[in-house]
């Protein structure tokens, strides 16, 4: 299979809590003015877009229709995936390699800020049948698969906590990050309980703003001018949405999605042939328990390399040195983009002070939130 | 670049308020499907599936809830969106799928359950407008689209008695198709009389609310060839969105159409549409739109597709004309959005294939083109496919 895919412009806003002076038409605005600006092109040169979005939570029925004009993108081939990020630079790279293109323009975005009661949002997401007659907000899916993964791979309620107190931490040396803080694994367990055992600062809060990837193949990057960062391999993959079947305490999407990107970036020993990671983190277990599907930890020893320290930025594996979506703010399927543009920044050498001295290879690992179990994998090399 | 060919099809029965959920009527679709291409669920390698607004089916995230029943468990699986445009776009998603050369096969599915919105659809299709400038004028889309058939009429000078005549074709086309729900034998002036929605669109111009699920199986050529057999092939794949601000642009003409289409045609190495195109599925949501489609895909000059149907250029029997809408289109069988969309794209397979029954057109089909439009009366999607030569 080729690998003829490289990432060669990034655009983005800084990441915030709140955004009441622009609107998410604005902030794509700006993340595209820097992508093509980053890329070297204009919009002249792209031949396919394609956006992230979700109606519900753009309080928009065909949230499509509001994606073009901003992007230079009117009367362009121009489409909506319903997905994260990585399942997005995976359309792009069947359309970059199937001939229908060579340079693909990514966009996805968050305003949280606009939904005034996100947990009512999430709940449309259960089973109407089965599950939302309940009428529990959908976070105590995350309290009980955390449970499960806790017991399942013996991993404690602080050392789960130290994984909030890294990523915030690292976030403290990102310009972007809207929740960086110095907390202690204590402060995050004794902070206001949500959904056993999780607690408030486990959590990932939300964040608003805008990323925009201009990526090419080939024939595509002659026509570009920006510095490109090479795809090696990509998979994505879902397991059941239904959270009566599933296997609770293990990220089977994770590992399958990891399996099929492996294959294409030719990696046999995940752990010594990636340099640095970038996890979904939306709640503190799940970047244990991807680390573990991604086997960049080995089965129930994540929690033990974490304490060692593997994991921190001057490790041998460091993990969301951006400070991850608990450093961040969780951006949900645009989560993916932020990644994703932490480990083009790292991978050009551009991430400033904290730039890590040993980056010729990154992996980005997603996932939906819940209740799903979709997520998908990237890894990117230097060029 | 890999080829693609077309290995099966199935759909439900188009109904409204139907008692399987939207997981079952996927299915239903995906297991019709894959029995029609001889295969198991082990033989796909990846789902793709295609589904307009959520707030049909009310489930937010709809994709992820619907995985299940379109066999996606364990599998690569994207759900993609355009609008209403979404059910022919499943075919170019579903072909990049395959060409590009990650998956040897892809189980394309779309799936429409309109009837949970209560009271009525068109209440979350005032949620598509601009918030500031329009949601508050409370909207729907009958009345957009009185505005866009209004502009049509007069810029070429079209009775409604001609356009309601798309209805009596459609209507009548359908009767032979065993999805269908709202098929029969109407006359001119049942179509014309019939109670004004936002006039000049008149009820019996307009698609109902359906519920319903449709499935294709494509693979690339070496698994195909294994299969043996004649295939028919997708030829070319376009699509095209205009720019949010409707009111900004000519109603007249659906200039993303015809982009969508030249990009399709480029494809497939079409030169001259309108002796290369045998058999065409245009969308028909509303009645007017059939004719305004037909123009956008070149296969009418600007302002003549209503002349040409006046001449039965566009009939099912016709030997010298273009067969539209012989599977009696949405207005016949029926409008589960994304569902409908691929409802044509199967049609399409169907009459290249000699399946289509009681609906075979009389001439013979080489090639034929499927079209579907949808968000703000601004995207425009295309198929091409051909069969073997």
């Amino acid at each position: 299979m080729s690998h003829n895919v490289a990432i060669v412009g990034a655009g983005y806003t800084p990441l915030r809590a709140l955004s009441p002076d622009v609107s998410f038409r604005e902030m794509i605005f700006e993340a595209a003015v820097r992508a093509y600006e980053d890329a070297g092109i204009t919009p002249k040169e792209v031949d396919s877009v394609i956006a992230l979005g979700e109606d519900y939570r753009e309080g928009t029925c065909i949230s499509d229709e509001y994606v073009p004009d901003q992007l230079g993108a009117v009367q362009k081939p121009v489409q909506t995936v319903c997905g994260d990020g990585v399942q997005a630079l995976g359309v792009a790279w069947m359309l970059l390699n199937s001939g229908a293109a060579d340079v693909v323009l990514l966009e996805g975005h968050s305003k949280a800020s606009n939904i005034l009661h996100p947990a009512h949002v999430e709940a449309m997401a259960l089973d109407p049948t089965f599950v939302r007659p309940h009428a529990w907000n959908p976070v105590f899916l995350a309290g009980l698969e955390m449970r499960r993964f806790l017991e399942d791979s013996g991993t404690t309620p602080v050392q789960a906590a130290r994984v909030a107190a890294k990523n915030k931490r690292n976030a403290l040396r990102n310009p972007l990050a809207a929740y960086p803080a110095k907390v202690s694994p204590e402060q995050v367990l004794a902070s206001r309980p949500v959904a056993e055992p999780l607690t408030e600062l486990a959590i990932a809060p939300p964040a608003d703003g805008a990323f925009v990837f201009i990526v090419a193949n080939e024939a595509g990057l002659k026509r570009c001018n920006g510095r490109p960062v090479t795809l090696d391999g990509i998979g994505w993959s879902s397991d059941t949405c239904n959270v009566h079947t599933r296997d609770w305490g293990w990220a089977a999407y994770t590992e399958q999605a990891a399996g099929r990107a492996y294959q294409m970036a030719g990696i046999t020993k995940p752990a010594e042939q990636i340099d640095f990671a970038e996890v979904d983190d939306a709640y503190t277990y799940k970047e244990l328990q991807h680390l573990e599907a991604l086997g960049l930890a080995p089965r129930g020893q994540s929690a033990k390399l974490l304490d060692k320290g593997t994991f921190d930025p001057g490790g041998k594996l460091p993990v969301n040195v951006s400070g991850g979506s608990l450093g961040c703010g969780n951006l949900h399927d645009a989560s993916a983009f932020r990644s994703l543009l932490e480990v083009v920044l790292q991978l050009r050498g551009h991430a400033g002070e904290r730039q890590l001295s040993r980056a010729e290879r990154g992996l980005v690992c997603s996932w939906r939130g819940v209740p799903t179990a979709t997520g998908g994998v990237a890894v990117l090399s230097r060029r | 670049m890999n080829r693609v060919a077309v290995l099966g099809a199935g759909m439900t029965r188009f109904m409204r308020r139907s008692l399987e959920t939207g997981r079952e009527l996927c299915w239903e679709a995906a297991s019709a499907a894959l029995a029609d291409a001889g295969l198991t669920l082990a033989d796909i390698d990846c789902v793709v599936l295609g589904s307009a607004p959520d707030a049909f089916d009310g489930v937010h995230m709809k994709g992820e809830y619907l995985l299940d029943g379109a066999g996606a468990k364990g599998k690569p699986y994207t759900r993609v969106y355009v609008g209403g445009g979404t059910g022919v776009f499943m075919v170019p998603a579903g072909w990049w799928h395959v060409a590009s050369g990650m998956f040897r096969t892809c189980l394309v599915l779309a799936e429409e359950k309109m009837s949970p919105t209560q009271p009525h659809p068109q209440g979350a299709f005032n949620a598509i407008y601009d918030q500031f400038t329009e949601r508050p004028l409370g909207v729907n889309l009958l009345w957009i689209f009185s505005l866009e058939m209004h502009r049509y009429m007069q810029t070429y000078g079209i009775p409604v008695e001609t356009i309601a005549k798309v209805a009596v074709k459609n209507k009548k086309n359908a009767k032979d198709h065993p999805a269908s729900q709202v098929a029969g034998d109407f006359t001119v002036d049942q179509i014309v009389n019939s109670e004004v929605m936002a006039y000049p669109v008149m009820r019996l111009m307009v698609s109902p609310v359906t519920d319903g699920a449709a499935a294709i199986v494509l693979a690339n050529e070496e698994f195909a060839k294994k299969k043996g057999g004649k295939h028919v092939w997708v030829e070319g794949v376009g699509w095209n969105l205009d720019t949010s601000y409707w009111t900004n642009r000519d109603l007249a003409y659906p200039q993303y159409v015809e982009n969508a289409a030249k990009m399709a045609f480029k494809m497939a190495g079409i030169k001259d549409p309108r002796k290369e195109i045998h058999v065409v599925e245009p969308y028909d949501p509303f009645a007017y739109k059939e004719l305004h489609h037909l123009e956008g895909l070149q296969l009418a000059d600007k302002g003549q597709a209503p002349r040409r149907l006046e001449e039965g250029f566009w009939d099912r029997d016709t030997t010298t004309g273009i067969p539209s809408s012989p599977s009696g289109g949405l207005l016949g069988v029926g409008n589960p959005i994304a569902a409908a969309g691929l409802m044509k794209v199967i049609e399409i397979y169907y009459q290249l294939s000699g399946k289509a029954g009681k609906r075979q057109i009389k001439r013979n089909a080489q090639r034929g083109m499927a079209q579907a439009w949808g968000d703000l009366m601004q995207v425009g999607t295309v198929m091409i496919m051909g069969v073997e030569r």
